[in-house]
């Protein structure tokens, strides 16, 4: 049909680009903190995206019933995971650090579905709603075309996230303490390093941005009951390509797995779907320690 | 002496008590009698918010009408949770027919459930009245199925012909992958081209699909008259209006239209304006002035709150115990599933929320007035405003495809 083709493809591009950018962003953000925790800990958590979830769900609460402003909601998000993280790792997970990874796996599908059950039970079976602030909603205006503001919101979030952990992981001495620990346990150990509340700590960071991304991506992956089972398969991808215990690994496998998976159900929409899955596939096969993990 | 007198009688005395306290309870027990009807419905998984809304509309028919049936006799709704799996749903309906005695089974959101406990149905002769999965041949699966809800192809084969008539020459068809969305394709291409237009294009999106800005660019790209965008209701259908809002579709020059699953009316709130204008083909919308309508939606918010709101889910439900509790009214509740299935396949109802509603003895299908709807601003909210009837329509599939 009509219209000038050379505008419509570009058009085309900067849209797909732009959503799978977002999407990628809300990846990132849940992810991140697995990668860490499993290159830290050698612990396998599947129930990670619980804590995303939970973030879900405590910022959709506050902000429906009870009028919480998006902001304050989304920081209490991030909060409430944080905390709900630390007496799992102190009671729970720290008997498996080291152990079978099976068993790992095991005990992280069984929290996953109590969390299925447990979320069912307290807030029902449907779909919680999102909607964005007032702030946030509508389209910006770039003079050269509309983007929507909260997708716009969501990868500024994600862009300025990804600096401030590299800027903290670089820069800090917690930091530090952490890419040592991930490099040689037993030497961090030596040079007097608290490994056992370095956990812990880093634990409960990794569960405060998982709960963040779970807050702010919640019009992208629907916050339901099943939410840790549905979208696992996502945020395990996103680890295994990008390497573990890095941060930079994630941030590149999200844009490859958002932006990927957007544009191929752009051209391809039958097999749009199954796009990331062979990507991931042929990914581990040429490096089966990930982008930018330790072989 | 007197012990042996009654020692040798004692059988006899013992079974003269027994039948007559058999008797007093058999009388007794004639008074009361609980029909229990077995509900499947999908109360977890992707369809749990319109499980939700047809449950309600069940459990308040149920509620108000209680008093009309016949004295001594209580109806038992037995709820199960298919969890939107076919598999869950043929072992509950088994369970529910063989342990827990059920004399009518009832509900079913998917069709696919439908279709994996239909044979129960025609071995067990229990009737199923299916208050709404809507795939097309689900009725010819047994002869013990009836269906109050609608089917597919009622909807989409008139707003395809519809949109034919609007001068509109090319159309672009996307769907959700699966039998419900591959009926309301095949209906809209069939409707749009026997009115002489032409389909550029037909995409399906996996089930799950939490975003569809891929999928509405490619609609954006080709440039159609108009555009058919089908999901299956509830949040879905607020994030497929997202993507056409986000990507500018409306303001492109590209008309849409669908089913009313794309504006179903507890949805049509959190769209912001982008809806206005858009023409779906329904049978029921809470904007229709009708008095049974009125009084339905007084009934439905006195229950559940203004902040609900019922949609097309919840008069399946409506309708389907209506079907029911007249069954158990004519028949006293005593009736075998052959006996069930004549009433049932006769039935009308023309005073249901959404206008007159009868069953097609010949396909034990709904006959229904189909409504073409335009979403209008109606005291500052979107309304899905009826604009033009087609009165009682029959399925359009089984009259194109008669069985063989």
């Amino acid at each position: 049909m009509g219209g000038n083709s050379l505008h419509g493809v570009t058009d085309a591009i900067v849209s797909i680009g732009f959503h799978g950018l977002a999407f990628a962003m809300v990846l990132y953000l849940i992810s991140v903190g697995l990668s860490v925790t499993m290159g830290l800990m050698g612990f396998v958590n599947l129930a990670h995206g619980v804590f995303a979830m939970l973030g879900g769900y405590v910022m959709i609460r506050l902000m429906n019933r009870y009028g919480v402003p998006f902001l304050p909601a989304l920081a209490a998000a991030a909060i409430a995971a944080a905390l709900a993280s630390i007496p799992l790792e102190r009671l729970l997970y720290r008997r498996f650090y080291g152990g079978e990874e099976l068993d790992q796996v095991l005990l992280t599908m069984g929290l996953i579905f109590m969390s299925v059950a447990g979320a069912t039970f307290v807030c029902g079976p449907l779909t919680q709603q999102m909607e964005p602030p007032r702030w946030l909603s509508g389209q910006v205006d770039l003079g050269f075309r509309h983007f929507p503001a909260y997708r716009s919101f969501l990868i500024l979030c994600g862009a300025g996230l990804v600096t401030a952990l590299w800027l903290g992981l670089e820069r800090t001495r917690f930091g530090a303490q952490i890419r040592a620990a991930v490099d040689n346990l037993r030497m961090a150990q030596s040079v007097g390093i608290n490994t056992s509340r370095l956990f812990m700590l880093t634990f409960a960071l990794g569960s405060g941005l998982a709960g963040l991304g779970g807050g702010l991506g919640a019009d992208l992956l629907a916050i339901s009951p099943s939410y840790a089972l549905q979208y696992l398969v996502y945020f395990i991808i996103v680890v295994a390509v990008g390497g573990l215990g890095s941060i930079r690994g994630p941030f590149f496998a999200a844009l490859l797995i958002g932006i990927g998976d957007t544009g191929f159900k752009y051209l391809l929409p039958e097999f749009g779907a199954f796009f990331i899955y062979a990507l991931t596939m042929a990914l581990l096969l040429w490096r089966p320690q990930g982008l930018f993990g330790r072989a | 002496m007197l012990g042996d007198f009654f020692r040798r009688r004692m059988s006899v005395i013992a079974a003269t008590l027994f039948l007559g306290l058999g008797l007093l309870w058999g009388l007794t027990g004639a008074e009361a009698q609980t029909i229990k009807i077995g509900v499947i419905n999908s109360y977890s998984g992707f369809v749990a918010q319109a499980a939700d809304e047809m449950q309600k509309g069940i459990d308040l028919y149920v509620k108000l009408h209680e008093k009309d049936l016949p004295a001594g006799i209580k109806v038992e709704l037995i709820k199960r949770d298919d969890t939107s799996s076919p598999e869950v749903g043929k072992r509950l309906a088994q369970e529910l027919i063989t342990r827990d005695q059920v004399q009518i089974l009832t509900g079913i959101i998917l069709s696919p459930v439908a279709a994996a406990v239909a044979p129960l149905t025609a071995e067990a002769k229990i009737p199923l009245v299916l208050t709404n999965a809507a795939g097309v041949s689900l009725t010819r699966l047994s002869p013990y199925i009836v269906r109050t809800s609608f089917t597919l192809w009622q909807e989409c084969d008139p707003i395809g012909k519809w949109a034919a008539e609007q001068g509109w020459k090319t159309a672009y068809t996307e769907v959700t992958d699966f039998i419900a969305g591959h009926d309301s394709e095949g209906a809209f291409i069939k409707g749009f081209t026997d009115g002489g237009g032409k389909i550029i294009d037909s995409v399906r999106y996996p089930m799950q699909n939490p975003d569809f800005v891929p999928f509405v660019q490619r609609v954006k790209d080709a440039k159609p008259d108009v555009a058919f965008l089908w999901v299956p209701a509830q949040t879905q259908a607020t994030a497929m209006m997202n993507a056409v809002r986000d990507l500018g579709v409306r303001e492109a020059g590209i008309h849409i239209v669908s089913a009313q699953d794309l504006l179903p009316d507890e949805e049509l709130q959190k769209m912001g304006d982008t809806p206005l204008g858009l023409i779906t083909a329904g049978n029921y919308s809470t904007a229709a002035q009708r008095p049974a309508n009125q009084a339905f939606l007084a009934a439905w918010t006195k229950e559940y709150g203004d902040q609900s709101i019922p949609d097309f889910f919840s008069v399946g439900g409506w309708d389907g115990m209506a079907a029911i509790f007249d069954l158990i009214k004519q028949t006293k509740g005593k009736f075998t599933g052959d006996e069930a299935m004549a009433f049932l396949s006769h039935w009308k109802n023309p005073d249901s929320p959404r206008g007159p509603i009868e069953i097609d003895p010949n396909t034990r299908d709904i006959v229904q007035n189909i409504y073409i709807r335009e979403v209008k601003k109606v005291d500052g909210k979107l309304a899905n405003v009826e604009i033009a009837t087609i009165p009682m329509v029959k399925d359009p599939w089984k009259e194109l495809n008669p069985p063989k």
